[in-house]
């Protein structure tokens, strides 16, 4: 955690990063990951400038969102944090009702000039509003606070969960249980939610949709559908192997250029990675992904308060399991979920939603000195 | 009461670890032990995957991508002495489409069915029928103006899985004419009959390999190797000329129609080299239409059917007769009353001819005649004969280098030891014996090439010259092929001037006649048998004949089968043929004419032509 202490501070003088509220190792990372990814996503979309482009200017986007949240300081993040949870649940309600229905899911909100995906709001909304009821009082919460936290946590993830979309209700829960432990939560109640949880598995598989049980079975005997279910698992573990230690080299990859491996711009982008780089490749690109999630979880424990500290460490976490439960799909550790690789994959929903969290960490970071100044 | 106290002190303990201060630096550890598990899992599972289990996966990847394809090969092309083209390969392209993809493309389903000219209903139910499979034929062997119409609707409607191969398909530009002697494929370019059966080896095309790289929808993206050329096949030239053929075609054809015969054959052989210039055989069929005709109509059947040859066997059996020294051209032969007793069967003359001498015996085609001459010879003379003729066997008919025709008959002798004196009668006047239209011809060759027997061949011999790669056929040529001499130069000669007398106006086939030339041949008029013996109004009306008579370059054989009207002789039925086929290859092929008596323009250009030769 040395590495990272903090040069900044001990300055004087305010270098322009630090008057714009930016935390430049972690700005340093996401650079350095986003140019990764083009390059990536230049080979799987078969040197599409047009697509590498409209990435490009997606990320444009996400950064401008990043450096405007950060300019943002966590106390006025932290006053709003209801306003926007009870906005997200609004939308979620509004989507069930009438959202728009894209590859099967009812996931979308028409706003007229752009169509917005509420539940992604949500990512941020919900470990924000934990954050700000947990800081509020005494901690460890008490019991009936905890009920509450996890009633807050249960409606929108509920919502999401029926759309169906199963990848983001995931991504919530995990955002909500970081909270949670991370406010105290005894090992105690851990114990027995763990034991809940279990109990509750054969409940959730007789809720599941079809589709969502067969990629369970899939991903648990990939060869039993090689064509159907288990294509995209075997395909992607034939790319990611064939890749060897060293790789077959950019544009070189057969799996993900000769129309195999499917979904290789967005959700299967990291078997690309691994064809084409090898075991090389993959060892730098996570490198890079660890050193972001450090800065993060730093930011997160040289907090002020605890608002800060738990939103900080919420984010960085449910950025570390976007990225675990792609690669560990890709790998075939994890069953098939829609989740895409953090900052890599083709597409802007989950790229703004990102960045915002990295928004929030930057402003939690900088506020430090504006405060100790 | 120890309930209670448990429960009160279970109560404390939640209290207790509810309330409990949290070691934030345990749980900061205890995350990022999580955090680090999660990446060793990953880390260890693309190390696994990378390192441990990559030469499997590889070989899976490859599976995948690196497919054998054929590359497509010609068959050998056939053509005719000249070079003219009678079956060719031409480039087509086999369709095909994955179901599945195209059911998922409903409203591309009628635009693909009339793009490919098929019956939409029947179409929709053969796609129906394969909606579970990955393959499925939509048309073998098109032409590029389907292949490409249906491109285009595969285009319009971004319909996945199509693929097209590209092959060859037969082509039969000779269409019937043709049909007997060159048989035809089958849909896997392999020979079923006729000279592409026989010559299949050559001919065949061998596909070669080629190692490429598909995509995931069986698209080559690139090659890699090619593991083995294709292996285009032989082209051969026919002995066949194409316009003799269309001309025998043509009036064989005129003929059975206008006598309502059941079938006919005629065949042109090359005197010089045995070559069979035409060979053609009614009825016949199309070989580029699907096979729908029947069985008979594919039979060639100049060298499959067999005939009793009657009277044409007459100057055959006096040019023995002359060989052997029993009769001179002068010899008397009385055919009184017209008819001659032996044992308890009599031969028939149609008239009472009187005193004949030889040459008059072939000149009226007298049986008595003709059975008084053969009775000076031994039966074994008269076999002799007709073995060496090649009547009865397939070895004096073919080359034995060459494949002999597929069906070819072989005719039918009977053994000399079983003869009866009868037997022996009828055999010399063409009874008793069964011979192909070919063989017939290939006998009468004997006469015109004085008197020597060669084997026939349907390949030109610049072919067998040129193109067979056994060194056994490099020094082949028409000298010195086998060779059999069956009668010496003189008797041939003395017995082609005897037949000329068949085509004068005193003979049996004045028809035959050709202006400018002198014509040597001899009708035959067979009852035919039935399966009751001879059936009355049933023959095989046959002209055997060859020009120019003093240098025979042509022999022809016709023979025409039941003819239905009034005629049936084979002078009036058989002979037309003759005469208009030869004097159209006579001229063709630039023979000097050689009939002084022929009208005065043509005498005096032949002896322009004649003077200039010299």
């Amino acid at each position: 955690m040395t590495l990272f202490s903090d040069t900044l501070s001990e300055d004087s003088e305010r270098g322009l990063l630090e008057r714009l509220h930016i935390d430049w190792p972690l700005l340093l990372g996401i650079l350095v990951l986003c140019a990764c990814g083009l390059a990536i996503l230049f080979s799987a979309t078969e040197q599409s400038t047009g697509q590498v482009e409209r990435q490009i200017f997606r990320l444009g986007l996400a950064l401008g969102v990043m450096i405007l949240i950060a300019q943002i300081h966590p106390e006025h993040l932290r006053r709003w944090s209801p306003l926007l949870f009870l906005l997200g649940v609004t939308m979620l309600v509004a989507v069930a009702m009438t959202g728009e229905i894209g590859k099967g899911a009812q996931r979308w909100l028409n706003l007229g000039v752009l169509r917005f995906q509420p539940s992604e709001l949500l990512k941020l909304a919900v470990p924000m509003m934990l954050a700000w009821f947990f800081s509020g009082g005494t901690l460890p919460p008490s019991l009936p606070r905890i009920l509450v936290g996890v009633i807050i946590t249960a409606v929108p993830v509920l919502l999401i969960a029926q759309q169906p979309d199963l990848g983001t209700a995931l991504m919530v829960t995990s955002a909500a249980l970081v909270v949670l432990f991370m406010a105290g939560l005894s090992w105690r109640l851990i114990a027995v939610l763990g034991g809940l949880a279990a109990g509750g598995a054969p409940v959730l598989w007789y809720l599941m949709h079809d589709y969502q049980r067969q990629r369970v079975l899939t991903f648990l005997d990939p060869q039993s559908d090689p064509l159907g279910a288990g294509y995209h698992i075997i395909q992607s573990q034939i790319a990611i192997g064939s890749g060897g230690i060293y790789g077959k080299g950019w544009f070189h990859g057969t799996q993900s250029h000769l129309e195999f491996l499917p979904e290789r711009s967005t959700d299967f982008i990291f078997a690309v990675l691994g064809e084409e780089f090898g075991l090389v490749g993959i060892l730098v690109v996570l490198a890079v992904y660890l050193f972001i999630i450090f800065r993060g979880l730093y930011i997160a424990v040289h907090a002020h308060n605890s608002f800060s500290r738990l939103l900080g460490g919420a984010i960085t976490m449910v950025f570390f399991v976007y990225l675990f439960v792609n690669t560990g799909m890709v790998v075939g550790l994890l069953p098939v979920v829609g989740v895409p690789l953090p900052l890599i994959s083709y597409g802007g929903t989950s790229l703004v939603t990102i960045m915002a969290g990295f928004g929030i960490l930057m402003s939690i970071q900088t506020s430090k000195y504006s405060q100790s100044r | 009461m120890t309930r209670a106290v448990n429960r009160k002190k279970r109560a404390e303990r939640w209290e207790k670890a509810l309330t409990h201060q949290p070691n934030l630096q345990a749980r900061r550890l205890v995350l990022l032990l999580c955090l680090g598990l999660a990446f060793s899992a990953v880390l260890a599972s693309a190390f696994y995957r990378q390192v441990l289990e990559t030469d499997f996966l590889k070989h899976e990847g490859d599976l995948r991508s690196v497919r054998e394809r054929e590359i497509p090969a010609r068959r050998g092309m056939l053509m005719d002495r000249h070079g003219e083209p009678l079956a060719i390969s031409t480039a087509v392209a086999t369709l095909s489409i994955d179901p599945r993809s195209l059911l998922q493309q409903p409203q591309a389903v009628a635009p693909l069915a009339a793009a490919l000219e098929l019956d939409p209903a029947e179409f929709e139910q053969r796609l129906q029928r394969h909606r579970d499979k990955a393959f499925m034929y939509l048309r073998r062997r098109v032409e590029p103006r389907l292949t490409e119409a249906a491109q285009a609707v595969i285009r319009r409607y971004e319909v996945q899985g199509f693929s097209i191969e590209n092959e060859y398909r037969r082509f039969y530009p000779g269409g019937e004419v043709f049909a007997h002697v060159l048989g035809f494929t089958n849909i896997n370019d392999q020979g079923q009959e006729g000279l592409e059966l026989a010559y299949n080896d050559q001919l065949r095309a061998i596909p070669g390999k080629r190692r490429v790289i598909q995509d995931g929808l069986g698209r080559v993206v690139a090659e890699v190797e090619q593991i083995r050329p294709p292996r285009h096949g032989q082209d051969l030239y026919l002995s066949l000329d194409r316009r003799l053929q269309f001309l025998t075609y043509r009036e064989l054809k005129r003929a059975v129609a206008k006598h309502q015969a059941v079938s006919g054959t005629a065949i042109l052989l090359d005197v010089q080299s045995g070559e069979i210039l035409a060979a053609a055989s009614q009825p016949s069929y199309n070989p580029n239409a699907q096979r729908s005709e029947q069985i008979a109509q594919r039979r060639n059947r100049v060298f499959t059917d067999v005939f009793e040859p009657g009277s044409t066997v007459k100057p055959l059996v006096v040019a023995k007769a002359l060989e052997s020294g029993v009769i001179n051209p002068n010899t008397a032969v009385n055919t009184e009353p017209g008819s001659l007793q032996i044992g308890r069967n009599r031969v028939r003359d149609v008239h009472n001819y009187g005193l004949l001498n030889t040459t008059s015996v072939i000149t009226k085609s007298s049986n008595v005649g003709i059975v008084k001459i053969a009775r000076k010879m031994d039966h074994a003379h008269l076999w002799q004969l007709y073995h060496h003729l090649g009547f009865g066997s397939l070895e004096h008919q073919w080359d034995p280098n060459e494949p002999a025709f597929p069906g070819a008959s072989s005719g039918y002798l009977p053994a000399v030891d079983d003869w009866s004196e009868f037997e022996h009668a009828t055999l010399a006047f063409g009874y008793g014996l069964n011979v192909t239209t070919l063989q017939l011809a290939n006998a009468y060759s004997v006469l015109a090439r004085d008197g020597i027997l060669r084997p026939v061949s349907l390949l030109s011999h610049r072919q067998i010259r040129n193109q067979f790669g056994d060194p056994n056929h490099r020094q082949t040529n028409a000298s010195n092929r086998w060779a059999l001499r069956v009668f010496s130069t003189p008797t041939a000669r003395e017995v082609r001037k005897m037949m000329e007398t068949v085509v004068s106006p005193q003979g049996t086939a004045r028809r035959a006649a050709v202006t400018g030339y002198r014509v040597a041949g001899k009708t035959g008029t067979a009852k035919k048998a039935g399966p009751g013996g001879y059936m009355q109004g049933r023959y095989q009306a046959v002209f055997a004949g060859m020009a120019p008579a003093s240098a025979p370059r042509f022999v022809m054989v016709v023979m025409i089968d039941e003819p239905g009207g009034k005629q049936y002789y084979g002078g009036l039925v058989a002979a037309p043929v003759f005469a208009k086929v030869m004097e159209r290859a006579l001229r063709l092929y630039n023979v000097p004419p050689d009939d002084p008596s022929a009208s005065l323009l043509l005498t005096a250009e032949s002896e322009l032509r004649m003077g200039a030769s010299r």
